[in-house]
């Protein structure tokens, strides 16, 4: 960059040479039982430059912060601040090495005043100093051009203010670093702009700015330098101006293929891998070819374009829902904004988008989670809009969750009981309300045996199950008793191969024998494989639709990346930033 | 923790070892203070048991056990009805209030399932508004139930000093009702059939939450709310109709206390037995035949604790003494057990889990 800062050159540690990393991780590795959130991560920040981090949820962004912060360790792997190695022990640690984050979610104290708030800070000293930390804030306020009364209370700040108060919090104690966890997800769009340029302007100022996003806009604007996190791995790293040569929607592209992963997983490959090493005698060796030939034989099978004549078995019509908040079931995922769809039977229907615009509402809008403000949704041509989530289950409008753990599962009960967890007090595992043990152990044992799920027994809790025969009991459950429509929300994620292959059998399986189903996933390798059509969704909307039995895999993931940056490019800042930055 | 649900014994054991942990503490309490600790539990169990004492504790389980009860069916469900007290007593006003006229208007056998179904009606009623609450809109029932119980224990002291106040008694009480007009006695002995009463509802209750759909949705809901909801589970209904009923349990216990042991209420009385029940109901990991053993216990130590604290010139607060030793060696013991993973909890596992992610979240920060 050619703007680079000489403001920092009279500041304390103003004697890192301009093209040294001021932090530097090297194969950071993080594991956690079933799971490797960091694989090997390595990745430079520039001094005064800003880094944006870029990834799906769950791609390993937050644990690496956590591991910067001082909150976790890693398994393997070294951090070198300014040329040194240093283990980060504590957060008290990383403060002390002027690493600041700003987390998603406030962490201020309502009640108390924003002075106070920044003064928590400066725990281990007996007495405040109170003239000390206001000519401190008066410091910050012109570099953040904040505008506030250092007495008001944080509860009175509105979100705009209170990341700002947030922002001078993780600056308080002269951080170089500041680590910025998904600063716009909670901001209305007119305070994302004013955020930016004042990230734009610490930069200027010689700070170093990790910045955390899954929104690819706002890291075109101001990024210098964007690194792609995928399942724990570094799946892209590149400076900006490299990813800017041919365009901001080429560089959408390349990112959105790096986050989603194009190619890998299309075909699932990988299972010819030599696996003979893997300790897990028990697994029949014998199931995976065949799973594997029974996958693409799915494929066949769901690809082949449904006749028009088949029977519509769900319609959603102009769907549209509250905005979250105003439900108690509220999560962070876009309202609808005006939704419709068909499925036929026989059908898989990928839904496709960036995580957040709408596709879990999408999902619970149908499985009658969650009630939907106008519009109507039709169940083989009657209206179910008004019904409650049991009655839908019993008709044949079934739901697999994408929050297996949260709302899948009673993780304290048995397996037997959750495999019966929709049908509580139906017949015939229960007469007039009394519960008939035999039958529901019965039925556990058929599904249990068909669902090829691993437990100890039927009675074992749930929660002690793995990852992957926690999503195999889920499917159980759905698909029991063949339902007409089935909605997959994040079927494969986080899950091991094998039982990615078994679960996306159990789909194919599902669409072949005439069920019709809605596939939601981050996935586009995924989709393009699975869909007959795939709907993309942004902001509550379809913005558009890609046919899958007209497409060939690798061109399908291109024509959706390039759907969700048309998306981006027409509506989006995402031009105007980059010149301002480089003006500075 | 294990998967299997801890054995028999072990569930015994851990129920006990609080017990005598904070008997064995009391005792030293007791030394210290001079006054000698066998003279003193010698004299509970004697005028606990003894003579005529196991009579009055069997009378005073029936409340008790009907509290417990009423305690049980919401802590299941990981709700806190702690209005007890204001569900209870505004029961009991209106039972004591209405008694003497009833049983001169209707015959003695319908009059007296009269009173109780008031009593529980009573105690349901004032039990609705949190739950409605918390239904609709997720209001923090600890909070509300807490200040309605407040107001129920105003309204029931201005019934009694008001409009049932006897006029022909200086002090603020309401008409005594009739010997012949109150429950009778068991045959044989001098226990009120309210203990019967309340035996059965305790079997009903067992065979409700393990044996029943309502029991299933209840745990569920307990467990994990929101799995509740994604299983179709109406999660508002389970809420309204558990503090329904433990409303209805607390009134129950008013309208068996009223019309089996007392016969009237003075005003500003508060017999405290859901306070008094509370730990007793977690030390019986929320079993409603596991609590009974263990009011039975308490039945007797407050009995013969009452005696037994004059004759040696002791406050009759020195058995919540023991009382809040227990839950202090309940919690101990808890906390040790996590902490070598070597037990379940007395606490449901799911609320345990709840417990330990807020205390992890807090490290967090």
């Amino acid at each position: 960059m050619t703007w680079k800062p000489t403001a920092c050159a009279g500041d304390s540690l103003g004697f890192m040479p301009e093209n040294q990393p001021v932090l530097r991780l090297v194969g950071i590795t993080k594991a956690f039982p079933g799971i490797v959130a960091n694989d090997e991560v390595s990745l430079d920040v520039m001094s005064g430059s800003i880094h944006c981090l870029l990834g799906e949820n769950g791609a390993g962004k937050s644990t690496l912060i956590s591991i910067l912060s001082g909150m976790q360790r890693p398994d393997r792997g070294t951090i070198e601040l300014r040329g040194r190695a240093e283990t980060i022990s504590s957060p008290s640690a990383a403060i002390g090495m002027g690493i600041g984050v700003v987390y998603q979610h406030s962490t201020l104290v309502p009640a108390l005043t924003i002075l106070e708030n920044l003064m928590l800070g400066n725990s281990g000293k007996l007495l405040q100093d109170r003239t000390g930390a206001l000519r401190r804030f008066e410091e910050l306020s012109s570099l953040l051009g904040i505008d506030l009364d250092p007495r008001m209370r944080a509860s009175a700040l509105g979100v705009g203010q209170q990341q700002q108060v947030e922002i001078a919090k993780a600056l308080w104690k002269d951080s170089r670093i500041l680590i910025l966890d998904e600063p716009t997800s909670l901001l209305p769009p007119s305070l994302v702009d004013a955020l930016l340029a004042s990230i734009l302007n610490l930069a200027s100022r010689g700070i170093s700015v990790i910045l955390v996003t899954h929104k690819l806009d706002e890291a075109l604007s101001v990024a210098d330098a964007v690194t792609v996190l995928r399942r724990g791995r570094v799946a892209l790293s590149l400076s900006a101006d490299k990813l800017l040569e041919k365009g901001v929607v080429s560089a959408e592209e390349r990112i959105l293929g790096a986050m989603f992963g194009e190619r890998e997983s299309v075909e699932p490959e990988t299972s010819a891998e030599p696996k003979a090493s893997e300790p897990k005698a028990s697994e029949p060796k014998a199931s995976e070819p065949k799973s594997s030939e029974a996958t693409r034989a799915g494929r066949q099978e769901t690809t082949r374009r449904v006749e028009q004549t088949a029977r519509i078995v769900l319609e959603v019509r102009d769907v549209e829902t509250a905005p979250p908040g105003s439900g108690r079931m509220a999560h962070g995922d876009a309202p609808l904004a005006g939704i419709s769809l068909t499925i036929r039977s026989g059908e898989l229907l990928g839904i496709s988008g960036i995580e957040g615009n709408g596709q879990k509402t999408l999902a619970e809008v149908i499985a009658g989670q969650r009630a939907i403000s106008s519009g109507s949704i039709l169940h083989n041509g009657s209206e179910i809009s008004d019904s409650g989530v049991a009655m839908r289950q019993a008709d044949g409008v079934r739901y697999v969750t994408d929050d297996r753990l949260g709302e899948g599962i009673a993780g304290d009960q048995s397996v037997a009981i959750n495999l019966v967890l929709k049908k509580i007090g139906r017949p015939p595992m229960w007469r007039r309300g009394i519960t008939r043990k035999a039958e529901i152990e019965r039925g556990a044992r058929v599904l249990v045996r068909e669902h090829d799920i691993r437990t100890p027994s039927i009675d074992a809790r749930a929660a002690t199950l793995s990852g992957g025969n926690i999503q195999k009991l889920l499917l159980a459950r759905e698909l029991d008793g063949m339902p007409s429509v089935v909605v997959f929300n994040k079927p494969t994620y986080g899950l091991d191969h094998n039982t990615v292959l078994r679960v996306r059998r159990e789909m194919s399986e599902f669409v072949a024998a005439g069920g019709a189903a809605i596939l939601i996933s981050s996935d586009l390798g995924e989709l393009a494989q699975m869909s007959q059509r795939i709907h993309v969704m942004d902001a509550g909307r379809i913005v558009g639709t890609v046919d899958g039995a007209e497409t060939a895999p690798d061109e399908i993931v291109a024509r959706i990346g390039a759907i969700i940056a048309g998306v981006h490019a027409a509506g989006g800042h995402a031009a105007g930033f980059r010149a301002t930055g480089d003006q500075s | 923790m294990n998967a299997s649900p801890p054995g028999w014994l072990a569930t015994f054991t851990r129920a006990l070892v609080p017990l005598v942990c904070s008997l064995v503490a009391g005792a030293v309490i007791l030394a210290l203070m001079g006054k000698n600790p066998f003279v003193f539990y010698g004299d509970i169990v004697f005028y606990g048991i003894a003579q005529n004492g196991w009579q009055k504790s069997l009378s005073l389980m029936a409340p008790l056990t009907l509290m417990a009860l009423g305690l049980i069916v919401v802590f299941r469900g990981k709700l806190w009805n702690l209005g007890y007290d204001g569900q209870f007593l505004l029961g009991a006003a209106l039972v004591a209030g209405v008694g003497p006229v009833i049983s001169e208007a209707v015959p003695f056998w319908l009059a007296l399932p009269l009173l109780c179904l008031l009593g529980a009606a009573v105690g349901a009623a004032w039990a609705l508004v949190p739950a409605v609450l918390k239904a609709r809109f997720g209001t923090n029932e600890i909070i509300t139930t807490l200040m309605m119980s407040f107001i129920g224990i105003g309204i029931a002291n201005l019934l009694v000093r008001g409009v049932f106040q006897d006029p022909g008694v200086i002090v603020p009480q309401t008409r005594v009702l009739p010997i012949e007009s109150m429950l009778p006695y068991i045959p044989g002995t001098r226990i009120h059939v309210g203990l019967i009463v309340a035996l059965a509802a305790a079997a009903v209750l067992y065979l409700a939450l393990t044996k029943s759909s309502f029991g299933l949705r209840l745990d569920v809901y307990g467990e994990n709310p929101r799995a509740a909801a994604h299983a179709g589970i109406h999660t508002g209904g389970v809420i309204v109709v558990v503090f329904l009923l433990s409303g209805a349990l607390f009134g129950l216990a008013a309208g068996i206390d009223i019309t089996g042991q007392w016969g009237y209420m003075r005003a500003n009385w508060n017999p405290s037995y859901g306070a008094a029940i509370l730990p007793f109901v977690f030390l019986a990991r929320l079993n409603p035949l596991g609590a009974l053993p263990l009011v039975a216990f308490y039945s007797v130590l407050a009995t013969g604790g009452t005696v037994a604290a004059q004759e040696s010139d002791l406050s009759v607060d020195f058995l919540m003494v023991i009382i809040a030793l227990i839950l202090v060696f309940m919690t101990l013991i808890e906390l040790w057990g996590s902490r070598r993973q070597a037990g379940a909890s007395y606490l449901p596992p799911a609320l345990m889990k709840a417990l330990r992610v807020g205390s992890r979240q807090e490290d967090a920060r």
